[in-house]
């Protein structure tokens, strides 16, 4: 077994009291003395800061002409409008295979004379082999070895225009580089807990110091990966290798709506893309099962592989839960899973297998919270 | 009070013996979110599934600490799972069972036993 690899802030996080897990190759904080529930709340009501650090972290620049290039390189790795992306702001998108498939999901920014992209950190090393293999030729990609911290909570922007006054100014999906007494940040107002906040970038050797920093306001407190599990849930956003993966689809993962039209049949660059033939095709005649919210009537929680049948007893497997927990914002357990498509409408009442028992749920929309984001 | 090595804790009371989880296992668990427990009257044995604990993390069963009966539940917990984390000791226990011999006791660790148990 290979020795996990640590962030820059891991004496922080001994330090912090925190429990260490591994997780994707790296040492990382599953929770600090609060505990779960509590740090949940904290982000949703306050402000957490979370170690985000394994992320990897791309910059994608043209070898030959301008950011344009890149872009349109990028669009054939990529089913998404990145051509159309402005300068200074950021979208979502997905790595496609042959068989569209998704490889990984990730942010991609226009900072003017290249793009910056943040993939998962199970996916970093396989992405930028991606990446260099099928555009290395037009593109250079660089590796940007840094820290990443994500401030997430509705006190978000109070806390961080102390340091960054003009991050205050910055809508949902801003990017900048702001220079700092933590030397220069690169900023996205953006983060995966369905809040209003910031994902931030730092030099390595400056991660401690700008992390105390924040965390000697009172607005702040330091949030494992455990809560962040719940936010995301709570928000229906997608964990990659667990809610999508090489098998399934952005079509049968309910995210059609990070294909923009330019993309799609019709746009002014359709398909071009890897899985283009499969994902078009899905788009015009539809997918077999979608992703979709399950809502337990009862308080068990239907985890990761449970499966989902069409009745009470008897009856036909018709889908298996992806991801399930508690949301502590909605009191209640939830769960993402794929169900087949004559059971995907709201308010469908299907039955998860908990220990050998049939527990009814119900079809809903996602997020099962609404998102805080700054317009 | 009589310590198992799965972290359960057992109370006599008159007849029954009362059974819940230590201090230790419930920080260990986080915070516990769903509580099953078995019907009132269920004769069980000693290793046998008999609670489901669901944390904010992931599921975990008790195990009965010795053969016996089931005579009550505390059915208190389907509403306040919570109450287990912030009362293990106390209002947070399970189940009471009706054991034929209470000598069995005698083999599970006392407090001292189980506290160097856990180190």
């Amino acid at each position: 077994m290979t020795e996990l690899k640590k962030t820059p802030l891991f004496e922080l996080h001994g330090e912090l009291g925190a429990r260490m897990v591994p997780f994707a190759g790296y040492e990382m904080p599953v929770q600090y003395a609060l505990g779960v529930m509590q740090e949940h709340n904290w982000t949703r009501e306050k402000a957490g800061l979370f170690d985000v650090s394994h992320m990897g972290q791309l910059l994608l620049s043209p070898k030959e002409g301008n950011v344009a290039d890149v872009a349109l390189a990028l669009e054939t790795l990529v089913p998404v409008d990145i051509a159309g992306l402005g300068q200074g702001r950021q979208r979502y998108g997905f790595f496609t295979n042959d068989k569209g498939g998704i490889l990984d999901d990730l942010m991609i920014a226009n900072r003017g004379d290249h793009l910056f992209v943040v993939v998962n950190a199970a996916c970093k090393d396989a992405d930028e082999a991606h990446l260099r293999a099928a555009i290395g030729d037009r593109v250079k990609v660089e590796v940007a070895d840094r820290a990443l911290l994500a401030l997430q909570g509705p006190l978000a922007e109070e806390v961080f225009k102390r340091i960054v006054p003009e991050a205050a100014e910055m809508r949902f999906m801003d990017v900048i580089v702001a220079g700092s007494e933590f030397g220069e940040l690169w900023i996205s107002r953006s983060g995966y807990t369905g809040e209003d906040g910031y994902e931030i970038s730092v030099a390595n050797d400056q991660a401690a110091a700008l992390t105390r920093a924040l965390l000697a306001f009172d607005e702040v407190e330091a949030i494992g990966l455990g809560a962040r599990d719940s936010l995301r849930l709570e928000a229906g956003l997608c964990l990659y290798g667990h809610d999508i993966d090489e098998g399934t689809t952005p079509i049968e993962a309910s995210l059609l709506w990070a294909i923009q039209k330019a993309r799609r049949s019709g746009g002014a660059r359709e398909g071009g893309f890897k899985g283009s033939d499969v994902i078009l095709g899905q788009i015009a005649d539809g997918a077999s099962r979608a992703r979709v919210g399950l809502l337990p009537e009862g308080r068990a929680p239907m985890r990761e592989g449970t499966p989902i049948f069409d009745s009470a007893e008897g009856g036909a497997q018709i889908g298996v839960v992806t991801s399930g927990a508690f949301g502590p914002t909605i009191g209640r357990p939830m769960s993402m899973g794929y169900v087949a498509k004559d059971f995907t409408s709201k308010g469908t009442t299907v039955w998860g297998e908990v220990r050998g028992k049939r527990l009814p749920a119900v079809i809903a929309d996602l997020p099962f919270r609404p998102s805080q984001f700054k317009k | 009070m009589k310590y198992t090595e799965e972290h359960e804790w057992l109370r006599v009371e008159g007849d029954v013996v009362v059974v819940g989880i230590t201090e230790h296992a419930s920080e260990q668990l986080g915070d516990i979110v769903f509580v099953e427990l078995p019907e009132e009257g269920t004769a069980v044995t000693k290793d046998e599934e008999v609670v489901v604990i669901e944390s904010v993390k992931a599921a975990s069963d008790i195990l009965a600490p010795l053969d016996g009966e089931i005579v009550e539940v505390n059915d208190v917990l389907a509403d306040n799972p919570s109450l287990v984390n912030d009362d293990p000791l106390g209002e947070g226990w399970f189940f009471k069972m009706k054991i034929e011999d209470l000598s069995a006791l005698d083999e599970l660790m006392d407090e001292a036993a189980y506290k160097a148990f856990v180190g």
